[in-house]
């Protein structure tokens, strides 16, 4: 069995499954550069991305899949789980193979697999459009620092674009050291440069680095969630099971609830 | 800094007060329109986003409050009843349209819930909603969700100016029926509840008639959300079935998106009604919401689920899986030859599920481990279908026998709602 290392890009993906059409080695495992840890068992090609090839098995598979499905490719990706990289590579062949809509055969592994994974990174994209809190700054820059499990930064700038048009923000990733910023024109994406001077790991702003309406819009905000619990009806079993405590730290709200 | 201070004070005593007063309404949506940012202003409203979650697992997405809780009225089941003892409080217009922008705009809420007691009159009590709702959306540039309460005897002018700034409006029946209203709060009726409903109705029709002719250029949306009831439960005595076959009658008159069944929180001493320290019947609730479930996307008609031989629902398993034991006769279900609406029935296969088997069996019989990894509850289907490999069973299972077998099945598994004493209507 070969083992194809790629460097872990969307376009890294298309061109390994390029490859294996292209010079059919038989058995491959698909492992993402990060991942890998050398063994010395088996035979090894480091696949070059290239942008022609990754675009030829892209336009195969824009044929194949529904609009719907090719979304949910993409999506499944952005997880970044080494698992769901060889899902996804079995899932390219396995529809190649087969007769047009194959991807509604959910009696196939790979199609529930990447259905169940995309699942898991739509959830994490509707928690960050949820539990995303803004704070505004001096500058009048609204900024929330986030450390979401999967990389959904790209599925959730359209979404602030289009609702928070008049006013700037900047969302950014801690885990992966990149944001975006909205200038009021475009959404761009920033490195921890842009940040420097706010120190990321603590979620709340110091209050010299705040607008002068933060501190009463934020005790106003934690005053509402107090006031709109109905304590006989106490259930903290599911509240957690909808606010699961990994998030806790990003919610102003929970200051100071264990 | 003292003023400073006594500024802020002001502001947090009325957003708890008046955020308090308006918890009992348990409408949450915050879906079901699809209002665009396209004036260059600001916020859409299309999905809904539950921003967060109270101690009590239901869902944050609207910052809901009361404009006053001044009240003329004395309806014995609410907290807000003129006779109350509750200190009293009311918000000026610019202050809800500063305070909802201000969570807007932090992302912490999809939009904003209205309500208010009735102060003065209906008119006068609506005109104040119709301001914030204007202001909101012409001013401010407002696009997000806003939910405004239909006062009742409100004139018709001023509801349908709402209805073109609100995305849902609602209206609340209370009591599930006219006997148990009129015991508890004799100067209110369903009449005075299905008058709006109906005129509401009536004109979302008649700006969807308009928009499909296609002859004007620019429809403006009518409360593109719908409307919505709530029915507050265990307070007054009626059995499930009523309540349902209300709920029922609701749905299909007025074409309602949704009706809430809100468990009653005791919140006086007067002996009429459950009293303060009586557990609210939250599992009742749940079941309730079951049927409510079943009947919507599962296509039941609520006398399967609830009738006069069967007029209480069970309180130790769903209603689902109620209906199935009561009508064996229909199962066992092949899940590879049925048709959609009977998979459906399988107790423990959801809509997304019975949709991928549809989809799926078409490229080959499906066998048990895919229905497993397809997601339905197999241990409690596998009692009511036939896959391609289930093994030839030599007797009919008993409705009796079959209900313990899964009920001891489930107990190792975590309950979704706390086991609340029933109420003893």
């Amino acid at each position: 069995m070969t083992i194809y290392i790629f460097d872990g890009s969307f376009e890294g993906l298309l061109t390994s499954i390029f490859e294996f059409y292209d010079q059919k080695p038989g058995r491959i495992q698909l492992v993402a550069k990060q991942y890998y840890v050398p063994g010395m068992m088996h035979e090894t090609l480091e696949v070059l991305t290239d942008t022609a090839k990754a675009k030829r098995v892209w336009a195969g598979l824009e044929k194949k899949l529904s609009p719907e499905w090719q979304k949910k490719f993409y999506w499944a990706y952005l997880s970044e789980d080494p698992k769901t990289f060889r899902e996804l590579f079995d899932l390219a062949c396995y529809i190649f193979s087969s007769t047009q809509g194959a991807y509604n055969n959910f009696g196939n592994p790979h199609v529930i697999a990447v259905t169940k994974i995309e699942r898991s990174v739509s959830r994490e994209r509707h928690r960050m459009k949820a539990f995303i809190r803004f704070q505004k700054t001096a500058d009048g820059i609204y900024y929330c620092p986030v450390e979401p499990d999967f990389n959904v930064l790209p599925l959730i700038a359209k979404f602030f674009k289009d609702r928070y048009a008049d006013q700037k923000w900047i969302i950014y990733d801690i885990k992966r050291k990149y944001g975006l910023y909205y200038d009021l024109h475009t959404v761009e994406e920033i490195t921890y440069e842009f940040v420097a001077n706010i120190d990321t790991c603590k979620v709340q702003l110091p209050a010299e680095f705040t607008d002068e309406k933060e501190a009463l819009a934020s005790i106003l905000w934690k005053d509402y969630f107090n006031s709109t619990n109905i304590p006989a009806r106490k259930n903290m079993k599911l509240h957690i099971q909808h606010v699961p405590k990994r998030y806790w730290k990003y919610l102003n709200e929970k200051e100071g609830k264990n | 800094m003292k003023i400073f201070l006594s500024m802020y004070e002001r502001i947090r005593e009325k957003l708890n007060i008046l955020a308090d007063a308006a918890k009992y309404d348990v409408s949450c949506a915050s879906s079901g329109s699809s209002r665009k940012n396209d004036n260059k202003g600001i916020g859409n409203s299309s999905n809904g986003i539950c921003h967060s979650y109270t101690e009590d697992g239901r869902c944050v997405s609207l910052l809901k409050i009361l404009l006053t809780n001044h009240c003329i009225f004395d309806c014995a089941f609410c907290v807000s009843r003129k006779s109350n003892d509750v200190k009293r409080a009311a918000f000026t217009v610019d202050e809800v349209v500063e305070l909802t922008m201000s969570f807007y705009r932090r992302n912490y809420i999809e939009g904003l819930f209205l309500s208010s007691g009735i102060f003065k009159n209906a008119d006068y009590t609506m005109e104040r909603l119709l301001k914030v709702a204007k202001k909101l959306r012409l001013e401010e540039r407002f696009n997000g969700y806003i939910h405004l309460k239909t006062i009742p005897g409100a004139s018709q002018e001023l509801l349908t100016e709402a209805g073109l700034y609100a995305d849902r409006m609602s209206i609340n029946l209370e009591m599930p029926t006219e006997a148990g209203l009129k015991l508890l709060a004799p100067d209110k009726s369903h009449e005075e509840v299905k008058r709006p409903l109906g005129l509401i109705q009536n004109t979302i029709k008649q700006f969807s008639d308009e928009k499909k002719t296609g002859l004007i250029k620019h429809v403006p949306k009518f409360v593109p959300a719908g409307q919505s009831t709530q029915m507050v439960i265990g307070a007054t005595p009626e059995s499930d079935m009523e309540i349902m076959y209300s709920a029922d009658q609701y749905y299909k008159s007025f074409g309602l998106k949704r009706v809430y069944y809100s468990g009653y929180i005791p919140i006086s001493h007067d002996t009429r009604m459950p009293v303060i320290g009586t557990q609210p019947p939250l599992l009742r609730e749940n079941r309730l919401y079951q049927t409510d479930w079943l009947m919507r996307f599962y296509g039941f008609g609520v006398q399967e689920l609830l009738n006069p031989k069967n007029p209480h629902l069970d309180t130790d398993i769903d209603p689902k899986l109620s209906w199935a034991l009561r009508n064996l006769d229909q199962f066992p279900v092949d899940i590879n030859t049925a048709d959609y609406r009977m998979i459906l029935r399988v107790p423990g296969i959801g809509v997304r599920s019975a949709q991928k088997i549809v989809q799926a069996r078409r490229f080959g019989k499906l066998r048990s481990d895919q229905l497993q990894k397809i997601g339905i509850a197999y241990s409690r289907a596998k009692h009511f279908i036939r896959c391609a490999d289930s093994p030839y069973i030599m007797n009919e299972p008993q409705a009796p026998h079959l209900k313990n077998l899964i009920l001891a099945d489930s107990s190792s598994k975590y309950l979704k709602v706390p086991q609340n004493q029933l109420s003893l209507f």
